[in-house]
């Protein structure tokens, strides 16, 4: 069972500043699609806006073809149980030590005791690398790194069916981060969920996407296959994605 | 110039009455989750230790020392009228039916309001708040109705204890500095209070607790804007509670005790 997502037309602004001017994209099931875009273009406030989190100011966003703004509060949070999301600057409790934080969810919904929950834990965090005697630590105690691993432990253990990865893989040494795009390609794959993944890293775009779409200017300017960025053939797709100072974005930045 | 001043006016109670309404909405939708399964015991416990027996040195010192001045104060004031006897009866019912209550209010404003606020703060700016929402617990049940509950229950224990303490500080007074017999002081303090000024103050203690997490969770729950938006959340929380706190102080003695 795995969920759809679409897009339609989704505006957002704050206080007079347009972030999203009309986001269209469809997600098909067990899909991963890649989102890139400049710092600053709305990718991280799409997805809170999948997920409820912000609203829309205009545009339908729908999940498995529901339309998430018409839904009742106990639809809503049975959706919520089906989907797992890493946070961009990973948002672990800082009251709670990391154990508790990786199990959260599955203690929320019931699905293990708290005695259950450290044996879980142990296992999600070498699911992801890490060693067991980390869930003994308090958040504050990990490194940068250490608490996005966590957190993305976190997004996973309860094998949601719908996955967002604000940027899984920053802030990670290059073999931590093919190690990430493994477990993200390996919840694709074999649990055979949806992801949605924001990214800057190219190299990891094309190891977790199947399909890639670029933001600009609160539009999808361009959607195809991952494998393609860099020789997409659209100028500012390939200038984005080779990272170049010469092309159509820096001169829109400069006019 | 007079027009503009006028919308000026407007514009701010009409602002005014949004965030009233939206505060009262705040308030129903926490007090909703305390009765709709499922429960955060283990929150309301950690909150309920963190404001009743965290806060009891403060709150102790203070009723102490406010005993001990009252004591003091009235003998000074009282000998001019030669009524030097009514001590007793003075220090206990202002004890017990206000500084009791208002001065705990006001330590744990600082103490606990402030906290709430900050830590609630923290996990907005920080994203942890919206990061429950995706892990299947609703952040206004799991944060905000424990915290509510907690101090509710929390602030008429501080009370009491703070009554007796306050009592004690001005019969420690008034026995070995004033120069009152130890029994007298005590009979008079038992006959003078009534079931209903002791009964008034921990009431007075809950609405304030309930008043002291409401502003810590509510402006700690919309806070915005990284460290500085959290600094104002933990101000404003700790000024209006103290404000209201005074406010309502009048508004329950009021329906206590005029008759
Ligand atoms: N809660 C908010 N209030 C006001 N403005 C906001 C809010 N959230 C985001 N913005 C604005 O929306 C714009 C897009 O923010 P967003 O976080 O989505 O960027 P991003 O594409 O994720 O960038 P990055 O790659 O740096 O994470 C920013 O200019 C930001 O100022
Ligand atoms: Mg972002």
């Amino acid at each position: 069972m795995t969920l759809t997502v679409t897009l339609e037309g989704v505006c957002k602004s704050f206080a007079g500043k347009t972030v999203l001017e009309g986001v269209d994209i469809a997600v098909p099931a067990s899909s991963s699609l890649v989102v890139l875009g400049g710092s600053g273009s709305g990718k991280s406030v799409m997805l809170k806006c999948i997920l409820g989190l912000i609203t829309p100011d205009a545009g339908r966003i729908l999940i498995d073809g529901r339309d998430v703004a018409a839904m009742s509060r106990r639809e809503r949070a049975a959706l919520m149980d089906r989907i797992g999301m890493l946070f961009q600057n990973g948002a672990l409790f800082d009251s709670l030590p990391v154990w508790e934080n990786v199990c959260f969810k599955l203690l929320a919904q019931k699905r293990i005791t708290r005695r259950g929950a450290r044996d879980k834990a142990a296992e999600v965090l070498a699911q992801v690398g890490l060693a067991a005697s980390v869930g003994d630590l308090s958040p504050a105690e990990l490194s940068g790194g250490m608490q996005k691993w966590v957190a993305l432990a976190r997004a996973v253990a309860a094998a949601p069916d719908l996955l967002f990865f604000d940027e899984p893989t920053t802030g990670l040494d290059p073999i931590m981060g093919a190690v990430i795009d493994g477990l993200i390609v390996d919840c694709v794959q074999r649990l055979g969920a949806t992801a949605i993944s924001i990214t800057h890293d190219m190299a990891s775009a094309r190891r977790i996407g199947q399909r890639a779409a670029m933001i600009y200017k609160g539009r999808i300017v361009w959607d195809g296959p991952a494998a393609s960025l860099g020789q997409t053939g659209n100028a500012m797709v390939d200038q984005f994605a080779r990272g170049e100072r010469e092309g159509p974005i820096s001169m829109e930045l400069r006019r | 110039m007079l027009l503009g001043f006028l919308a000026g006016l407007g514009r701010a109670v009409l602002r005014a009455c949004q965030e009233v309404g939206g505060l009262a909405l705040f308030a129903l939708e926490a007090l909703s989750h305390l009765v709709r399964p499922p429960f955060h015991g283990r929150q309301f416990l950690r909150h309920f230790i963190e404001v009743a027996y965290f806060s009891l040195p403060v709150v102790a010192l203070t009723a102490l020392f406010t005993g001990m001045v009252l004591a003091l104060q009235s003998y000074t004031g009282f000998a001019r009228f030669n009524a030097q006897s009514a001590v007793a009866s003075v220090v206990a019912l202002s004890v017990t039916r206000e500084l009791g209550p208002v001065l705990a209010g006001l330590m744990v404003a600082g103490r606990i309001g402030a906290a709430m606020a900050a830590e609630l703060g923290t996990m907005r700016v920080t994203d942890q708040i919206d990061a429950l929402t995706t892990l299947s617990t609703d952040p206004m049940k799991y944060l905000v109705a424990p915290r509510l509950l907690a101090a509710t229950l929390a602030l008429p224990l501080l009370v009491l204890v703070a009554d007796i303490i306050g009592v004690m500080g001005g019969y420690l007074v008034g026995t070995a500095k004033l120069g009152f017999v130890s029994a007298a002081f005590l009979d008079s303090t038992w006959d003078v209070l009534e079931t209903m000024d002791v009964v008034s103050g921990l009431v007075k203690a809950a609405v304030f607790g309930f008043v002291i997490a409401l502003m810590g969770c509510w402006c700690g729950y919309r806070s915005r804007g990284g460290a500085q938006g959290v600094g104002m959340a933990t101000t404003s929380a700790v000024v209006l509670a103290s404000i209201l706190i005074l406010a309502l102080d009048y508004v329950v003695t009021e329906a206590f005790f005029a008759q």
